[in-house]
């Protein structure tokens, strides 16, 4: 129908800039992996080290700490959102007074720089400064002390994150919903059935490309978070909130051992891409079939 | 669907907003009170206002300078991969090219990678090799532009590809079959029902690009500094300065506030795709 050429031409300029600046740098990276290199040293000498980086890695308890705590953070944090999104999403779906109001602020968060909502949570939160343990302590003379307890870190580290990026999946299942044609939902009404099989079964397949596109998304942000927990919590206290984004971070620059956070980021970008492939692949087979 | 109460609804948002905005608003507090009055026990009311903040961050000219960088890098990358990605989500939608979903796929893995780690390469690879003569991009607003690319592009293809995928073919074979041109398809009959999703991507392209810190932190010195590196200055260079930073970061807020009010009703217009019924 249309030439294999023209597609090339007009996918070419998206392909030499992700070469340019994420493939080039990544080969570097993988190259530096396999190297012992502290370049902020007195002596920046690069040298090659085979796979013991790799090596060490795996029975690195830190590094695994950081590993479980990421993977708890992002669990309860994106599955938050995604359910918290959808609920809002189809609020926003009814008629009611002030709803583009309401939708308005509700966006609010997203406009907010990681770094800047690290700093508010921070000041909300510090013990003596903050006004949520005031609150917390003379409300309920509970005692949220985010600088020694482990629990309480990590829990307000998934807060922040709910409340910066709910709006995003709410933005986006917005816009899926909206697009979908209302025929097969008064189908079904006729036909009897009930609201779960509703969601179930038309509502779900038929939002599941945005619902896909919004868990990535979320997953690789999530995954990836450094400057508002940085900032928040500086990974502590102990390793409670390290997660691998911090964990990367504090291997390169505090402590600059380069090959060393090098080895580290490679396996992390290699677990995500894995996570990642396995939900594409996951969600693209139901799909398939409504295709032909 | 059944009839909920809408004053129900009503409630229930208004809880919500009240819990998205409070954030907000103790930013602002914290930004007009003098620094000993952080100290004190906590108050939820305001009571007096105290601009010093405001005036010293306005009377800086340096901060200016940030804010116009940041205005311009993060409103040209956001149309340079709105665009990209749009003619690249399209030509992966709508031709039949080799390993065309594995391209798909490949374009967000830029996106995973761990930032901290990519700063040195990519601060090695723009002083060195992407060169002409004597101009470098490091420090300069086309380099951030097009280090941006690296996490926005991906974003614009895959936020598009729902809206591309729910295009029907008909449409544009019909199109076709009255011989028009693939540009002409593509801008005439496509981009129209695109612009829902085309919004809604620049938006938050625009957002990410405008709320960078990482990457712009390392890769500029002074030229092309951003708002939220100037922020991360101020934290720096006078210890934890809450009451300077909570200003600059309502300012970061302000042009941010502005842009989203301009677009947010393209948002809406996503009920154009009830026009087309397979």
């Amino acid at each position: 129908m249309q030439s294999k050429r023209l597609g090339w031409l007009l996918l070419a300029p998206t392909l030499v800039i992700l070469f340019l600046f994420g493939v080039l740098p990544f080969l570097y990276v993988v190259f530096v992996s396999f190297h012992q290199w502290n370049p902020f040293a007195a002596n920046p000498e690069i040298t090659f080290n085979g796979a013991d980086n790799f090596r060490r890695l795996v029975f690195d308890e830190r590094f695994l700490a950081s590993l479980g705590a990421t993977g708890a953070f992002v669990f309860f944090a994106v599955l938050t959102q995604l359910v918290l999104g959808y609920a809002l999403a189809q609020a926003f779906m009814k008629d009611f007074p002030g709803k583009a109001i309401f939708r308005t602020i509700h966006t609010l968060p997203l406009i907010m720089a990681p770094i800047i909502v690290g700093s508010v949570w921070k000041l909300m939160t510090t013990p003596s400064i903050g006004i949520i343990p005031h609150l917390l302590d003379s409300w309920f003379g509970f005692d949220l002390n985010i600088g020694n307890s482990a629990l309480a870190a990590f829990a307000v580290t998934v807060v922040m994150d709910v409340w910066h990026w709910t709006p995003l999946v709410t933005l986006t299942l917005i816009a899926a919903l909206v697009s979908l044609p209302p025929d097969p939902f008064e189908q079904a009404q006729i036909d009897g059935a009930g609201r779960w099989q509703i969601f179930w079964h038309i509502t779900l397949p038929m939002i599941a490309p945005a619902v896909l596109a919004t868990l990535f998304i979320r997953l690789m942000d999530a995954l990836r978070t450094v400057d508002e927990v940085l900032m928040l919590t500086g990974g502590g206290p102990g390793s409670a909130t390290r997660f691998v984004g911090v964990h990367i971070f504090k291997e390169v620059f505090p402590r600059t051992n380069y090959g060393y956070g090098s080895a580290i980021s490679v396996i992390v970008l290699y677990i995500t891409i894995v996570i990642c492939w396995a939900l594409y692949t996951g969600m693209l087979a139901p799909r398939k079939p409504r295709k032909g | 669907m059944k009839k909920t109460n809408p004053w129900l609804l009503v409630l229930i948002w208004i809880l919500i907003s009240f819990l998205t905005l409070f954030p907000i608003y103790w930013l602002f507090v914290i930004s007009v009170k003098p620094a000993v009055d952080l100290f004190t026990t906590p108050q939820i009311i305001l009571r007096d206002i105290y601009w010093q903040n405001y005036i010293d961050v306005l009377n800086d000219r340096t901060l200016r300078e940030y804010m116009l960088n940041s205005l311009i890098i993060s409103s040209s990358n956001a149309v340079l991969c709105t665009i990209l990605g749009f003619f690249a989500c399209y030509a992966l939608t709508r031709f039949n090219l080799g390993g065309r979903e594995s391209i798909f796929f490949w374009t967000i893995t830029n996106r995973m990678a761990p930032p901290a780690v990519f700063l040195l390469p990519l601060f090695l690879l723009m002083t060195q090799a992407y060169r002409i003569g004597d101009f470098t991009l490091l420090d300069t607003r086309i380099g951030m532009v097009l280090v941006y690319c690296t996490f926005n592009l991906p974003f614009a293809i895959w936020t598009l590809r729902p809206t591309l995928d729910a295009i029907p073919r008909e449409l544009e074979e019909a199109a076709y079959v009255d011989g028009a041109s693939t540009w002409k398809v593509l801008t005439e009959i496509v981009l129209p029902l695109c612009r829902p999703g085309l919004a809604v991507t620049l938006i938050l392209t625009w957002m990410f690009a405008w709320n960078e810190y990482l990457l712009a932190a390392t890769l500029t010195n002074f030229n092309a500094r951003t708002l939220t590196t100037g922020l991360s200055e101020y934290v720096t260079t006078t210890g934890t300065a809450w009451g300077t930073m909570a200003t600059i970061s309502v300012f970061t807020l302000i042009p941010a506030l502005l842009v989203f009010g301009l677009v947010q009703k393209h948002i809406v217009t996503g009920l154009t795709f009830g026009a087309v019924k397979g």
